[in-house]
């Protein structure tokens, strides 16, 4: 599957079929911190994502100190 | 995965509620808990007139939307900070998001109106960018609303940005600080009263909100802001919050509940010194406000570059 990655924006290809969580913690990401995207919608953790998807991780940290 | 509510096909997992949630009872969680922050802390009256600080990135898009969709009259307020190619995106989502939901949005250019933007403002007065532009924006909310006759500024500070700040003044027990992190801060000296109705909902869900609801805002972390320190809180209570879920919301909420008020007397004193900028009127401490200091300067200054790349949310 195609995997969109932001700061910096980057695109992996990453063997599916993978469930979202198992995509995360191979990727060293925080559950908490991101966001994954399919299409136009979210997927949750449990989600099987297939071979020929193409999801987006968005983080969801921002701001500065006000 | 299924919608704890209704048993649909899940579109998020809420691990500190334990719960899952189809798009429809999320959002509706999103409304209800903006709902009971609002009540908890009287933050807003029925009547009163609302201008909510938008910046164009998710939680104030969010907040704004959040408060349209809970029947409140609320215009938006959108401040350009001079901030290269990242102003003139984020200022872009602003306008959009209300010209399509015809919605009033009010705009003030640092720039234009005051003469200097964020980037070099923060190089002449040796801030770090954070410092200057968050002491700008404070001044300029309160300027546009006390000009415009609104009674509440709403800003879309969210758990995480709470905790986070929380965390800060806790590590060098600023108790000052401290003693004035509260949800609701009073009106004062002519200024409106200053609301965060998003203190129940993390950065995770205002996200999702604004996926699920099609609003597009800026994605990209404020160029200026890499390497702020409170991102690196943000990450740390992260790290916390995924092997403990909830342990945001109970550091924030307990101290409200719990420990706030003991630091009241140490915010009080410094209140009490307040007095008006012989400059703007604005409060302050000396004769001349911060922000008038900082505008002094920078006007002086040779313009700072700030090189960025961007991207939308879609």
């Amino acid at each position: 599957m195609k995997v969109h990655l932001r700061n910096p924006k980057r695109e992996l290809e990453v063997d599916g079929p993978l469930r979202v969580h198992v995509l995360l913690e191979r990727l060293e990401l925080n559950r908490e911190s991101v966001l994954v995207i399919r299409g136009d919608t979210l997927v949750p953790g449990d989600v099987l994502l297939a071979d020929d998807d193409v999801v987006e991780i968005r983080p969801v940290i921002s701001g500065g100190a006000t | 995965m299924k919608c704890t509510v209704c048993r649909e096909p899940a579109v998020i997992d809420v691990r500190r509620h334990n719960a899952n949630f189809c798009a429809p009872h999320f959002l509706r969680l999103c409304r209800d808990q903006v709902a009971k922050a609002i009540k908890d802390h009287s933050m807003i009256g029925p009547d009163e007139r609302v201008l909510v600080a938008v910046s164009g990135g998710k939680d104030s898009l969010a907040v704004w939307d959040l408060l349209v969709e809970l029947g409140y009259q609320a215009d938006g307020l959108y401040l350009g900070l001079g901030i290269g190619e990242y102003s003139d995106a984020s200022g872009e989502m602003a306008r959009s998001f209300a010209q399509e939901r015809d919605l009033h949005l009010v705009e003030v250019d640092l720039p234009r109106d005051h003469g200097f933007d964020v980037p070099t403002g923060s190089k002449a007065a040796k801030r770090v960018p954070c410092s200057a532009c968050g002491l700008s924006k404070r001044h300029l909310f309160d300027e546009a609303a006390r000009t415009g006759g609104y009674d509440v500024v709403v800003t879309g500070h969210n758990l995480d940005d709470e905790a986070a700040v929380l965390f800060g003044n806790v590590l060098r027990w600023q108790t000052d600080y401290l003693g004035r992190q509260l949800p609701v801060l009073p009106a004062r000296h002519g200024f409106p009263r200053k609301v965060k109705p998003l203190i129940r909902l993390t950065e995770r869900e205002m996200a999702a909100y604004c996926v699920l609801r099609g609003i597009d805002y800026i994605v990209d972390e404020c160029p200026m802001a890499v390497g702020n320190k409170h991102l690196a809180y943000k990450e740390a209570l992260n790290a916390i919050e995924a092997t403990s879920p909830g342990s945001k919301h109970d550091f924030y909420h307990g101290f409200l509940a719990r420990a706030s008020s003991r630091f009241t007397p140490d915010a009080e004193a410094e209140q009490a010194n307040l007095a008006p900028c012989e400059r703007c009127g604005a409060p302050t401490t000396g004769t001349v406000c911060a922000f008038c200091k900082l505008a002094e300067r920078a006007r002086g200054a040779a313009p700072t570059a700030v090189p960025v790349t961007l991207g939308r949310s879609r």
